[in-house]
């Protein structure tokens, strides 16, 4: 069996499972945030139980309107809070105190190897980074959890992606996985799982991992895995004591297909307006004119992200026909950052750094983007609208082509650009 | 269980965030939310949406989990949608929150705005009345159906209470 058959028949105490099997698992762990969680509680309480099934396995996260904006945000973290209080519900990450959900969610290792985890946002399958098998669910499957602690799920036929080579200098992750989305398009995985594999990947950093698997849902992906290894090993050390068991692939799981892929030549990529699939070469699109840069999100939030993003920003300004903002993805990542002086960088080039949250990423809280404006994004979507106005445009890119695109103003390839 | 309404037809890959653009994720009124449904991309749907059966291309929802997008839908009185494929997790928020799906490959190509449909979503028989064309979607599993006909996973949850 593969890793995700092997965690789903663990977790529906079964000795084997094959793809297209359905099965009520046990979950781990299950999350909600201020958009789908206010749904859940409602639900929950109009299916009319006392108590969740297991306080100590829900965790809860504002995030995506944080500090609230409107008085309709504010309303539907209040909803949050007094269930959480209600409740007993200790990991419940309010304003200041958590960040981005996906990356609370394995900061805090409320997320171990092995585990099954759901949660109601669809990038939940960031988690598979850590050899988790975890998948977004509506508010109404997360009801059903919240009162039973199961959910059905069909098991899934699994592509492997093999992955060899190094990246040149600027070439990152995410420049990686918008090369899987050229090829596999926006549902090329729908459905289905994505094991990502090969020495490419057994070098990359959870950081770099927890990028790739964020976007599986991008190609439609239910879950995206990398099996747990001794870097898993060593950040899980790092921050928990718990136990956990390893699980990975047998050298004779069965697969759908093998993608096989090399990083040695891969150029910066961007997914151009307004679809993720829409792949070219930066070079093919640059000199277009940006009126905004954004890095953050759930997808490249993270101090490796943001370590590149200071390294070409040190000693440069962002360009006077552009704005730049920059949003750390967790409470802990904006510390390191200041720590490490990565904030500071960021100021004195012009950007714009605000607290964690979702943010821009999602066109629901702060910069927005004016119709017509064309904004160059470190996050996951560009669907007409995803960022504001519907006449807007948003191209997704690595973190170092947003950084270099800053400074010149223009869609610029990360790969010319000399640090000093 | 059989339907009738009139035909509004989309391509591919229509997201939820056009379904229910991010602005309005603060609304917690369905009827509020149904307003601005398909806003992203079709201001005038609410107009033309009561008694309508969405027909789109591939891969309808992808994107968020957000059931607002299926709750957007069903509110503004869309009594199905019927598509190429859909992307995973809005199937199954359609489907728990009693908005009937259906997968049809041949029916998109031949469907016009405002044509009158009846199906029957048991056996997944589509007439397009307008131009009499029949078409076949793939029959709902029985557990499928079974939710769909008791109003959603809540009714089921409920009932399992009592
Ligand atoms: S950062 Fe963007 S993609 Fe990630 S959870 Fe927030 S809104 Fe969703």
């Amino acid at each position: 069996m593969n890793v995700i058959e092997k965690i789903l028949s663990r977790a529906s105490g079964r000795d084997h499972v094959s793809p297209g099997e359905i099965v009520e698992a046990n979950i781990d762990c299950a999350m909600v945030n201020e958009i789908t969680g206010h749904l859940t509680i409602k639900y929950f309480h109009e299916v009319g139980v006392k108590e969740v099934w297991n306080k100590d396995k829900i965790v809860m996260v504002l995030d995506h309107t944080i500090p609230a904006g409107s008085v309709e945000a504010a309303e539907l973290h209040k909803i949050m809070r007094e269930f959480a209080r209600e409740q007993g519900i200790r990991a419940f990450y309010d304003v200041g105190r958590g960040g981005i959900s996906h990356q609370v969610m394995v900061e805090k290792a409320h997320v171990k190897p092995g585990d099954v985890v759901v949660g109601a946002d669809s990038h939940t399958c960031t988690y598979g980074a850590i050899g988790a098998f975890s998948t977004g669910i509506g508010s109404t499957d997360m009801t059903a959890v919240f009162t039973t602690g199961r959910l059905w799920f069909k098991v899934p036929k699994v592509i492997k992606v093999n992955v060899r080579g190094d990246f040149r200098k600027f070439v990152t992750p995410k420049d990686l996985f918008l090369k899987i989305a050229e090829i596999l398009g926006v549902s090329g995985a729908n459905y289905k799982g994505l094991e990502f594999k090969g020495s490419t990947i057994r070098d990359m950093s959870i950081d770099g991992r927890m990028t790739i698997c964020n976007m599986a849902i991008e190609v439609g992906g239910k879950a995206g895995i990398v099996e747990p290894d001794e870097k898993t090993l060593a950040y899980m050390k790092s921050r928990t004591n718990e136990r956990f068991s390893i699980v990975k692939s047998d050298p004779d799981a069965e697969y759908e297909r093998t993608l096989e892929l090399s990083v040695d030549d891969l150029k910066p990529l961007v997914s151009c307006p307004s679809a993720v699939d829409n792949v070219k070469p930066v070079s093919e699109v640059e000199g277009v004119e940006l009126d905004q840069v954004f890095i953050g999100s759930c997808t490249n939030g993270r101090m490796e992200d943001l370590r590149i993003v200071a390294e070409i920003l040190k000693g440069n300004v962002v360009s006077d026909r552009t704005r730049l903002i920059i949003i750390p993805a967790s409470q802990e990542i904006y510390l390191d950052a200041l720590r490490e002086g990565l904030i500071e960088t960021f100021l004195l080039a012009g950007a714009t750094v605000t607290n964690p949250t979702c943010g821009a990423c999602y066109g629901g809280h702060i910069g927005m983007l004016a119709s017509e404006e064309v904004c160059l994004s470190t996050t996951n979507r560009n669907f007409i609208g995803r960022m504001g106005s519907p006449k807007s445009k948003v191209y997704l890119a690595s973190p170092a082509t947003a950084a270099v695109s800053a400074i010149t103003g223009r869609i610029t390839d990360p790969t010319s650009f000399r640090s000093g | 269980m059989e339907i009738l309404g009139k035909a509004i037809k989309y391509g591919d890959d229509i997201n939820t965030d056009v379904i229910i653009p991010s602005r309005y994720l603060v609304l917690t009124d369905p009827r509020e939310l149904a307003k601005h449904a398909m806003e992203g991309i079709d201001p005038s749907f609410i107009k033309k949406s009561k008694d309508g059966i969405v027909v789109a291309g591939k891969n309808f929802g992808c994107g968020s989990s957000r059931e607002q997008a299926p709750i957007a839908l069903k509110y503004s009185g869309t009594r199905c949608v019927i598509a190429k494929s859909f992307a995973r997790i809005f199937y199954r928020n359609a489907i728990n929150i009693g908005l009937p799906v259906l997968e049809c490959e041949s029916l998109w190509d031949s469907v016009q705005d405002s044509d009158r449909l009846s199906l029957d979503l048991k056996s997944g028989k589509i007439k397009n009345l307008t131009r009499n064309i029949s078409a076949q979607a793939q029959p709902l599993p029985d557990f499928i159906l079974e939710l769909i006909e008791i109003g959603g996973l809540l009714n089921k949850l409920k009932r399992a209470r009592v």
